[in-house]
């Protein structure tokens, strides 16, 4: 009755079962999609303009000249063209994303839509401040917040990104050394050998001297290890707690008193906060200087590599050096600090051109007004909880390079169990992406062999992680039973077989150029 | 709280199942005095609408560029962004996606990133292009230590005409590293004698067109002199639509050219997020900071893209790294290579000839005004008023009769003895209405 058109309702017996090539290359919602250097045409615009009257230019003799090289799109291709490589992307919104140290909380549109209130969005980080309050206010509060979640004496918000954050509280620390006059003498950082690489490159790029502080055989910092490498020629110390092991450093206290004992400073990357968030404070740590990712903790977007914000807190030994610009109150509301010279403290100087991440800090903020200080306490609760959730339903099957213990937001496993399988902690990244999931961070902390380091973060539900759990302990079977084709292919399922790097970087093509015309075969 | 999944008996049940009787188990490294007991002293949660109220109140205190006669640049500057822009990059797969490590399931977010540089390489004339910078101040302080390690010297040389804030940040990186800065005096005229602060010490010199008076500025000779002497020349600039009228740097012989590419594609967010752009010749890729997309194959020869020569990145290279940064602009790229493609060359090329008419258009009228001098000659959509009174409090002054007038020197270097030079630009949002409007309440102003 309800198909009287003939038409097929059931696979039936002409069903194709192989995987076959299509015409286009196209495979359903997947699609391939060409570069806009090859889809489009340099006289097309999707953008309507009329020609300005009477057009006399005042360009000097300095006006451009030829094809720039920029072909165009009308307005339906462009949509297409972008939405189809959107759809070669995974997101948070896809699915579970554990990928350890990068903190791939959801992002909340609330957050989106505020950033974007005109009152926001479309202010010019140089009107007038009288025109601005309601700007300053809201880095007057966000400070507020994140001092009183740290406890710590004062934040610089103009960071803009985690990086930036580490060489801003690095540059304050060093301003204070040489405020003291050590500066020819304090020159060297200890940075743990498990640190994200950005520590080591931070304190080169201002002329300090790295030393490596090993790490103990249970993936921590002992207080002795740090004693052992201190001397009057150290400047500071960059650990980050909770570790990139998972870890809450158990000595930090002591590692704190050891170094202000030597007159040296205590630098925190805080890219993993959102274990401890109103659970414990940096400032009663002792720590100096910390970065806070507000890209991580405080779930602004990652939007494929940026932007960030790392607005970095200080403590009263360090707050006077904070760079400018920064707000204070005046005598008609707030003001701002632009220049050295009215500052009452001793800044630094200056790191990027304006006030920092705007955009971020509303973001954030709504999240932290959302949260209250109750949801962002069970929310690094539930990060934790899931974590270890997770290295429960694991553990026997993968390895923990530091025994069954407690892990903070992240767990921690190595490739030992793969020893013999024939199967790498790249193929197993790999093979998770067929089952739906984005891996895991891969080789670092680099203290574990083979590492994969997995932070579910507490946007998932329990039946998300049974089923992640289910799906992991699948893949580790296999693995083990000698299924080692369903790993060193992997992935199999994705919009691209595996990537060649190595051609990548061997002859680099960074830039699309036009293809050379194919020549007549030799005479 | 609705960003959070567990329900109360998921909790124990997940308790039960890892081996331990409490949440605080699980913080058991954490030294027990140091574990807080209470609550921070901060609200409780809000609902959406109760976070929109208060947030929207903040918002409402603030004066947004499209309600107003506008005419502020200095570094910034507004356009009109089209619709489809910011539809696209509040997209899932875009926004919610990170740094693409695992190209395979990155595709997207690696060809715009590829399309991105071969834009911003095709813009500035220059040979290759990176992944992008946080804004264009920052690019300013990579390149000239990128200059420092290829010509393995010290010694910078900045033009009067770099934009102060720039000018600073290189300054301060300068000091911490311990290298040296000459930074030449403000040249609202652009007749500085650069050539002869160039020597055979000189890593790099710095010169930014359209300079921060608005002036556009030939850098071929620079050029010439720099190479004569071993050094580089960094081009900067922070109107990166000025590129589709005015002779790109490429052509003048920069070798690093950074720049600040919010006009394209995004909005002024109070100074950030921003994008900086950041390119190079390609004999000084393996020198280059940032992020950069390649072309590559997939194991069944199609084409597809991967970040490469990560050797130079600090994830490998740790303290030999060429720069310490790791995530950059992705978004803010985005953003601008939508509003790109959808300019195309011939849109772009219209748009910058809109800008620079209206700004001729406002020079002119403003030349009017007694007492007003505008001393800018080549300009694109910024130049320089000379005022009869501190341009400070004419801002002030203008901005109560709802005029957003433009940006006083003495703001960006309160030291440079320019109190009177006010820094006005003009783009396509601006109308004949604006104009009339920003003439009358600076005549009325000045009177």
């Amino acid at each position: 009755m309800l198909n009287r058109q003939g038409r097929p309702t059931s696979a039936g017996d002409g069903a194709i079962t192989a995987d076959t090539g299509t015409f286009t290359g196209n495979r359903a919602l997947m699609q391939e999609e060409a570069l806009i250097f090859e889809s489009g045409r340099y006289e097309t615009t999707g953008v309507d303009f009329d020609e300005p009257e009477n057009f006399s230019p005042r360009l000097g003799d300095l006006e451009r000249e030829g094809d720039i090289g920029l072909p165009g799109l009308s307005e339906p291709e462009a949509m297409r063209h972008f939405v189809r490589l959107s759809q070669k992307n995974y997101g948070i919104d896809t699915g579970l994303f554990p990928l350890g140290s990068c903190t791939m909380k959801h992002n909340a549109r609330l957050n989106e839509r505020m950033a974007r209130l005109p009152g926001f969005a479309d202010v010019h980080p140089l009107q007038p401040v009288s025109s601005v309050q309601g700007a300053l206010e809201l880095m007057d509060e966000l400070s507020r917040y994140l001092v009183t979640l740290t406890g710590m004496t004062s934040v610089a918000l103009s960071p803009k990104a985690g990086a930036h954050g580490e060489l801003c509280g690095m540059m304050a620390i060093k301003a204070a050394i040489d405020a003291k006059g050590e500066g020819e003498t304090r020159r060297t950082v200890l940075v743990p050998e498990s640190a994200h690489g950005t520590n080591p490159a931070t304190a080169a790029l201002i002329g300090f001297k790295v030393k490596t502080v090993p790490a103990d055989t249970d993936g921590t910092v002992r207080v002795q290890a740090v004693k052992d490498l201190i001397g009057p020629d150290t400047a500071a110390i960059m650990l980050t707690n909770p570790n990139t092991c998972g870890l809450f450093e158990p000595e930090i206290v002591e590692i704190a008193q050891a170094l202000h004992d030597a007159g040296a400073y205590f630098y925190c990357d805080g890219a993993n906060f959102n274990a401890i968030v109103g659970k414990a404070r940096p400032g009663d740590l002792g720590v100096d200087a910390m970065h806070i990712n507000l890209h991580k903790t405080f779930s602004t977007p990652h939007g494929g590599g940026g932007p960030g914000s790392g607005p970095v807190v200080l403590s009263q030994r360090l707050a006077p050096y904070a760079p400018v610009p920064f707000v204070i109150p005046g005598a008609e509301g707030l003001t701002l600090v632009e220049h050295e010279q009215y500052a009452e403290e001793k800044p630094f100087g200056r790191i990027t051109a304006f006030h920092g991440q705007m955009g971020m800090y509303v973001r954030a903020l709504s999240y932290m007004l959302s949260h209250g200080s109750d949801g962002m306490k069970q929310a690094s609760e539930d990060a934790v909880l899931n974590a270890n959730y997770i290295r429960a339903g694991l553990r026997g099957l993968m390895s923990q390079p530091f025994g069954d213990k407690p892990c903070m937001h992240e767990a921690l496993f190595d490739d030992s169990w793969l020893k013999d399988t024939g199967v790498s902690t790249l193929d197993f990244a790999k093979a998770m992406i067929d089952e739906g999931y984005h891996p895991m961070t891969m080789y670092f902390p680099l203290v574990v062999h083979g590492a994969m380091l997995v932070e579910p973060t507490e946007s998932e539900s329990k039946s998300s992680l049974d089923l992640f759990v289910a799906a992991m302990r699948d893949l580790a079977q296999a693995a083990k039973r000698g299924e080692t084709e369903r790993f060193t292919g992997a992935p199999y399922h994705a919009p691209r077989k595996r990537l060649d790097e190595t051609r990548a970087a061997r002859q680099p093509i960074l830039r699309w150029t036009p293809r050379e015309p194919v020549r007549e075969a030799a005479e | 709280m609705r960003y959070l999944p567990l329900s109360p008996d998921d909790r124990s049940e997940m308790l039960a199942k890892i081996g331990v009787d409490t949440i605080d188990d699980l913080f058991a490294d954490v030294p027990a005095e140091k574990l807080l007991t209470e609550p921070l002293d901060l609200p409780r949660r809000k609902g959406e609408m109760e976070v929109e109220r208060i947030l929207g109140r903040m918002a409402g205190r603030n004066v947004a560029a499209s309600t107003v006669p506008f005419f502020v640049g200095a570094g910034a500057y507004k356009h009109h962004v089209p619709a489809t822009v910011d539809h696209v990059i509040q997209r899932s797969e875009f926004l919610t996606s990170y740094t693409p490590y695992q190209p395979e399931i990155a595709q997207g977010t690696l060809q715009y990133l590829f399309e991105f540089q071969t834009q911003v390489a095709a813009l500035t004339g220059m040979d290759v292009a990176n992944a992008s910078m946080y804004d264009g101040s920052t690019a300013a302080g990579e390149a000239v230590l990128m200059a420092h390690r290829v010509t393995k010297r010290r010694k910078a040389v900045l033009s009067g005409g770099l934009h102060p804030h720039y000018a600073d940040v290189v300054e301060t990186l300068s000091h911490m590293s311990g290298d040296k800065v000459v930074s030449l005096p403000a040249d609202p005229r652009a007749d500085e004698d650069i050539l002869a602060a160039i020597d055979d010490e000189t890593s790099c010199v710095v010169v930014q067109t359209p300079d921060v008076f608005g002036n556009l500025r030939d850098l071929t000779k620079i050029a010439e002199k720099a190479h004569a002497h071993g050094a580089l020349l960094i081009a900067a600039f922070t109107e990166v639509m000025s590129l589709g009228l005015v002779k790109p740097p490429g052509a003048m012989g920069a070798d690093i050219v950074v720049g600040e590419g919010q006009s394209i594609g995004n909005s002024l967010n109070f100074g950030g997020p921003y994008v900086g752009l950041f390119a190079a010749r390609q004999k000084f890729v393996r020198q280059m900071p940032g992020r950069l997309c390649g072309e590559t194959v997939d194991a069944e020869g199609k084409r597809g893209f991967v970040l490469t020569l990560s050797t130079r990145e600090q994830h490998i290279r740790r303290d030999k790294a060429t720069s310490n940064i790791c995530t950059n602009s992705g978004l803010c790229c985005l953003a601008f290579t939508i509003h790109m493609t959808l300019l195309g060359q011939v849109g772009l090329q219209r748009l910058a000839r809109v800008n620079h008419a209206n700004a001729v258009a406002l020079a002119d009228a403003l030349a009017t005004v007694p007492g007003v001098e505008v001393i800018t000659g080549a300009f694109f959509n910024e130049f320089t008023l000379k005022l009869p009174k501190d341009a400070a409090k004419v801002v002030e002054a203008l901005a109560d009769k709802g005029v957003l007038g433009g940006v006083p020197y003495s703001r960006l270097a309160p030291d440079a003895d320019c109190d009177d030079l006010l820094l006005v630009a003009s783009t396509e949002v601006n109308t004949d209405d604006d104009r009339a409007a920003y003439v009358a309440a600076l005549k009325e102003v000045l009177a």
